[in-house]
């Protein structure tokens, strides 16, 4: 398994991915929202599992990728 | 009845050397008669070094304090031969169970390793751990070790020389000088020693108020430890309860920063709380009732000249995770024999300077272990929060989010990596007893391998060849022969070989190993014992 973080597409499906990621928000209070994407970057963090691509994927979400 | 500690167990005396016309000069003296200094204290003795200590007070802990005791001081408790009646007073427990909100979100066995003579854990008031050790110092004192410990001697003057220290001390009858080659600081996290020396104790303080209430109950409570994460009867908060010996429970509540301490503590707001926790049927009786703060932080050395810094003392660390006194006694552990070597002129004062390397590196990982716990059972901010409540909600249902929950990691030495005194590892052998580590314990026969290891520097050979005795620089080592087939169980192979046919060990007197190779080779071993006693 690569040790590189993927930052070019790699989603089968975007436009379908993005609208189920909006649909589990559907009528939730900010507070639960919150929640629920906590638990998801934490489910989603053990799927990735490799600590170096989890600090670089840190990093391009704070968009402060590694040079 | 009166409780234990508050009877005088080594009332004030005075002793001759308060009416001597010039100071008299001690070997070592040790401040304070807490777990760490009665460690230092017999530590040394046993060994034939004179040492008294000094307490400011004649009693033993007031009240339970620390109460969980992990296997790695419970074996330097052995080697000062007072392991025993701790472990036979002491609860011993497995089973932690983890709450969130009003439910159960999962339980964990710390299923611990077979083959040690120890166990992972063991829970014991502070004042039994205390009243044990100073019964091993009258024992000693019986068979003529060079030990005393003076009651109600406080020290109120500290003044550093190149070759010895002076001390100005406080008692009942007045106050009285006295001098010595060392001195070891124990006293404690507010310790007097190091202002009176002006020395920095910097770090985090964290914001938060935690009440201890230790409880007589019959309860059924199983002897499990309970971590409550933000519960019903302590809405935002955390909550502890764990099993001492005699019934008494220890709970452990966190307040908040904003209190009113002194409100707090009284019987009239502790009681509703305790009920509100543990039921309004539940008879219970207050044994002791405290409220603490606590910072991580540590000294920026612990070596000042001939004044040693151990314990508390040194470094002070958040309870999550019981790595206070058990750390304290790793330092000792980790300081005497390194002190018996240079008072025999057997290695260079230098090799004191590598206490400071190995225990600070100590420190910081406990440091770092118990602040993150710390981070996680009170977060600081809305998204430290809703992140750790994330994992809790998690971790009732899915199994990979149980390691991410911290309510506490429990302490386990620390493997003194980098150190100067250990030589390169020469064996593809096991990591967890490379050059550093802590020797794991193994099944021999009917006994255990670590009561052979102590006090002495051992080479240990595992089907390999090797001298009955070898001498370096002034330095006996004392060879412990030992083959696979002598376990039946294994355990000394996985732990010490791995898949390599043989080993050989240069094992400390502290039982940490320094140096490791396949087989004997005189010029290598002659040269990391050398290395570990600071003359290479």
């Amino acid at each position: 398994m690569s040790d590189q973080l993927t930052l070019t597409p790699n989603i089968d499906g975007a436009d379908d991915f993005y609208a189920e990621l909006l649909a589990v928000h559907e009528g939730l209070s900010k507070e639960d929202s919150d929640a629920l994407n906590a638990r998801l970057i934490l489910v989603l963090a053990n799927q990735i599992g490799n600590r170096a691509i989890l600090t670089q994927a840190l990093a391009a979400a704070a968009l402060k990728p590694e040079v | 009845m009166n409780k234990i500690f508050e009877v005088p167990m080594y009332p004030y005396e005075r002793h001759a050397d308060q009416d001597a016309s010039t100071p008299v000069r001690h070997k070592v003296i040790v401040v304070g008669a807490g777990p760490i200094g009665l460690g230092a204290a017999i530590d040394l003795a046993q060994q034939g070094i004179e040492v008294v200590v000094l307490d400011d007070n004649d009693k033993v802990s007031f009240g339970s304090r620390a109460i969980c005791f992990a296997k790695r001081p419970l074996e330097i408790l052995d080697r000062l031969g007072c392991g025993q009646p701790m472990v036979d007073k002491g609860v011993q427990w497995n089973v932690g169970k983890v709450f969130f909100d009003d439910r159960e979100v999962y339980n964990f066995d710390l299923l611990p390793e077979d083959g040690h003579k120890r166990p992972a854990f063991i829970n014991l008031q502070q004042y039994y751990f205390e009243e044990y050790m100073v019964n091993r110092v009258f024992e000693l004192q019986a068979q003529g070790a060079p030990i005393e410990i003076r009651g109600r001697n406080k020290v109120s003057a500290v003044g550093t020389h190149p070759d010895h220290v002076t001390i100005e001390v406080d008692t009942p009858e007045g106050s009285y000088n006295l001098e010595a080659d060392w001195i070891i600081a124990c006293d404690g996290a507010g310790s007097p020693m190091r202002s009176m020396l002006g020395k920095d104790f910097v770090g985090r303080v964290f914001e938060d108020n935690f009440l201890i209430a230790d409880v007589i109950m019959e309860a059924d409570f199983p002897t499990e430890r309970w971590f409550w994460f933000d519960p019903p009867f302590n809405k935002g908060q955390s909550a502890l309860l764990h099993k001492q010996p005699d019934g008494v429970w220890r709970i452990d509540l966190q307040l908040g920063w904003d209190i009113d301490k002194e409100r707090e503590k009284r019987p009239e707001n502790v009681i509703p709380r305790l009920k509100a926790m543990l039921g309004d049927d539940v008879e219970f009786e207050l044994e002791w009732v405290s409220i603490y703060t606590f910072q991580c932080r540590r000294m920026e050395q612990f070596r000042h000249g001939r004044v040693l810094f151990a314990g508390d003392a040194a470094h002070q660390v958040s309870p999550f995770g019981a790595r206070g006194a058990n750390s304290g006694l790793q330092d000792t552990d980790n300081l005497c024999w390194k002190l018996k070597l240079v008072m025999e002129g057997k290695a260079p004062e230098s090799l004191l300077d590598s206490y400071d390397v190995e225990r600070i590196h100590g420190a910081d990982e406990n440091i770092l272990n118990s602040s993150r716990s710390t981070d996680f059972i009170t977060p600081k901010s809305e998204i430290s929060r809703t992140l750790r409540d994330a994992v809790l909600d998690l971790s009732e249902h899915y199994e990979f989010a149980r390691p991410l929950v911290n309510s506490g990691r429990l302490s386990v030495p620390c493997t003194y990596d980098g150190s100067p005194l250990n030589s390169a590892d020469a064996l593809n052998g096991p990591a967890r007893s490379r050059p550093g580590s802590a020797c794991p314990d193994a099944p021999l026969g009917d006994g255990f391998l670590l009561p052979k290891l102590a006090d002495k520097f051992t080479l240990l050979t595992i089907d390999a060849d090797a001298p009955d005795v070898l001498e370096e620089s002034g330095i006996t080592v004392e060879r412990l022969a030992l083959s696979v087939t002598d376990d039946k169980t294994l355990a000394l192979k996985e732990r010490y070989l791995g898949d390599a046919p043989s080993g050989v060990y240069l094992i400390r007197p502290d039982q940490h190993v320094a140096a490791r190779r396949p087989n004997f080779d005189e010029n290598q071993f002659r040269a990391a014992i050398r290395r570990a006693t600071g003359q290479e």
